[in-house]
């Protein structure tokens, strides 16, 4: 009998390695013949920790489970789930990135060549460099950490740069609230990561590669680490990469508590030991990047993505989607919601379907006010935007943007003027001080916004106006973006910011 | 974390440091073995690494002070992260934060006086959907309320 047990950190925050304990101790007890595997999660938050029973004719799920739960759970007569992928959270998911996710013994190498795993590498070994930007660019994928850039075209500057080394750096900093998506890769599935570094790798002729990785997330340093040096052991990376000749290896290394890193030119400057301030562009890390190298700089998703691509072929993967946004978002649905964790599906589900329908409305049962999607610097979406398509230019229609397709939901308790100074809070703690605008202007905006909240009405002029010059005059996105829950909240709510003034009064 | 050690001498920090002079940009993972190894990183240090890396002291000052993680003094035996970010938020993180903080009688980066907890606050421990989180040294919590938060005290014996 295997029965799995997840051991993704969200599974863990909620008793899994007490469940797998006490499983090991029941299963000794009786002399029962169990073989637990720690897998990564489905995805499906609610219902961790979620064991899994495979006896033979496929994989039934149970959860939550509590360590009190496992005398039932072993002799039977525990209610099921029914096969896990029935369960229709997860049945109505595309899942290409997150195939393997909870699928898979996460540091299992045959495990994860068997579902898969590696052929994306081995095509791509095979084939010429162009073809492999080319392989990536017709994919349409963009980049999954917020920017949306096209990939392809990014490969493309470094691979024509003429460089004695070059670098693929991974962009593991999720810092943005209300995101896990990288997290749940590297704790569940880190050799895709590995794989998708090295098809860049190849591509672009880097071979060496970062990953940075925030200091927050222990338990993805500690699997990301015995993944690569698997993967070393195995002749997945280094100089001669599945025997084809060609060099590829790569290093994890842990970030220090500072948001501004997950900005790209901020996170080299740390990468390099330097002060994670922001490097004005140009020069685009395509053409300067780490060291004064040329540099790949993608996010976790964008990476872990690739080998799939590969796997089936660019067609399949842009045949998914709505307009310029090809293939599949990984959406992390997260905050007051009944149903959270993390759903990937095509581009172009509407807002109001991911929040009331996937996410089953707020956990708290109140009516949604607020939906916060892309992180701290992303917009609060009101109801009446629920008609938003997922897709990056839909979203900037809207106000909005879909950052790294975080979505942290709030029912109507949420107090919209102080989550809004709590962005600026948010920018003054975390601003890497190079810019004024960022600097000053976040510090500024808190006093601003505790005027308006001792009745002031007037100083949402001085907001407003704030709010324009740092979204102008700033350096990068977090000086740039956070006019946009600041200036969203203000905007769908006014009536939170209007209420203080009749306290005042 | 470390109680009563003896300061680390020079010689010490070179032997820390030295093994992992070879990569590039060394700096960040220098600072985070020495933290590793003395729950801080020592002022001894700073002339130290100015000199293995030909760096300015006040460069390697301005590169300690700059990012949340190092610290120029010991935290206390245990470390209890909560998470303040918006989705934490959402599912009431500043009212347990508020009473969390006035049941210890102490603030943000405080410590408890018996030495045992220090409070910090975390931007994100990707826990988003189960809310509240918290983080007792490496250990991960989800969904804490005040009788969960009190059990981690009394764990970690604020």
């Amino acid at each position: 009998m295997k029965i799995y047990v997840p051991m993704d950190s969200a599974a863990k925050a909620l008793g899994a390695d007490e469940v797998a304990d006490a499983i090991a101790a029941e299963a000794r007890a009786r002399g029962i013949e169990a073989w637990i595997i720690r897998n990564g999660t489905r995805g499906m938050i609610w219902l961790e920790p979620l064991v899994e029973i495979d006896q033979g004719q496929g994989r039934i799920g149970y959860g939550p489970v509590t360590p009190e739960d496992v005398p039932a759970l072993l002799d039977g007569k525990l209610d099921s789930l029914g096969p896990v992928e029935e369960i229709p959270f997860f049945a109505r998911q595309t899942r290409l990135t997150f195939a393997r996710c909870g699928v898979i013994d996460p540091l299992d190498l045959d495990d994860y060549r068997a579902h898969g795993g590696l052929a994306g590498l081995r095509r791509a070994a095979a084939m010429p460099q162009p073809d492999i930007i080319t392989e990536v660019t017709e994919s349409g994928l963009r980049g999954r950490g917020g920017a949306g850039f096209p990939t392809g075209i990014k490969w493309k500057t470094v691979m024509e740069a003429d460089a004695p080394q070059k670098y693929i750096v991974c962009n593991a900093d999720e810092g943005d609230s209300g995101t896990f998506a990288d997290r749940m890769i590297m704790e569940g599935d880190p050799f895709t990561l590995i794989e998708g570094m090295a098809i860049a790798g190849l591509g672009v002729g880097a071979t060496k590669g970062y990953v940075y990785l925030r200091s927050e997330y222990p338990d993805a340093i500690r699997v990301m680490n015995e993944a690569v040096r698997i993967a070393r052991q195995n002749g997945v990376l280094g100089l001669d990469v599945l025997g084809s000749g060609k060099a590829f290896d790569m290093e994890i290394r842990t970030g220090a508590g500072a948001y501004v890193c997950g900005e790209e030119t901020s996170l080299l400057n740390s990468l390099e030991g330097k002060r994670g301030v922001v490097r004005a562009k140009p020069p685009l890390p395509a053409l300067e990047g780490f060291l004064g190298r040329p540099t790949v700089v993608n996010n976790v998703i964008s990476l872990a993505t690739v080998p799939v691509i590969f796997e089936k072929g660019a067609q399949n993967y842009a045949d998914l989607g709505i307009g310029r946004s090809r293939g599949t978002v990984t959406l992390q649905i997260a905050g007051n919601v009944r149903y959270g964790g993390l759903f990937e599906t095509a581009f172009g589900v509407t807002l109001g379907e991911i929040v009331n329908e996937i996410g089953g409305g707020t956990a708290s049962g109140r009516p949604v006010k607020a939906v916060q999607v892309g992180g701290p610097l992303g917009a609060y979406m009101p109801a009446d935007k629920f008609d938003t398509p997922t897709g990056y230019e839909e979203f900037d229609q809207n106000g909005g943007l879909i950052g790294h397709a975080g979505l942290v939901v709030f029912d109507d308790s949420a107090d919209m003027l102080r989550l809004a100074r709590f962005a600026m809070e948010f920018c003054a703690v975390e601003s890497c001080g190079k810019c004024t605008p960022c600097r000053i202007g976040a510090v500024r905006g808190v006093e601003t916004l505790d005027r308006i909240a001792e009745g002031d009405m007037a100083a949402t002029e001085l907001l407003t106006d704030l709010c324009e010059t740092m979204k102008d005059g700033s350096l990068c996105a977090l000086g740039g973006f956070t006019p946009l829950p600041v200036m969203s909240a203000l905007t769908h709510f006014p009536d939170d910011f209007a209420c203080h003034k009749e306290a005042a009064e | 974390m470390q109680v009563n050690v003896p300061a680390p001498t020079e010689e010490d920090i070179r032997a820390i440091v030295a093994p992992l002079a070879s990569l590039e940009g060394p700096l960040l993972p220098m600072l985070h073995a020495l933290q590793d190894s003395y729950g801080h990183v020592p002022q001894v240090a700073v002339p130290v690494l100015a000199d293995v890396l030909n760096l300015g002291r006040a460069e390697v000052h301005g590169v300690i002070s700059f990012y949340h993680d190092f610290r120029d003094a010991p935290a206390g035996r245990h470390v209890l992260r909560i998470c303040r970010a918006e989705a934490c938020q959402s599912m009431g993180s500043n009212t347990l934060a508020e009473s969390t903080l006035s049941k210890l009688g102490i603030g943000w980066h405080d410590t408890t006086q018996n030495g045992a907890v220090t409070i910090e606050p975390v931007y994100c421990l990707g826990l988003c959907a189960c809310a509240p989180a918290a983080m007792l040294d490496d250990r991960v919590v989800g969904r804490v309320d005040d009788a969960r938060m009190d059990k981690l005290l009394s764990e970690a014996g604020a």
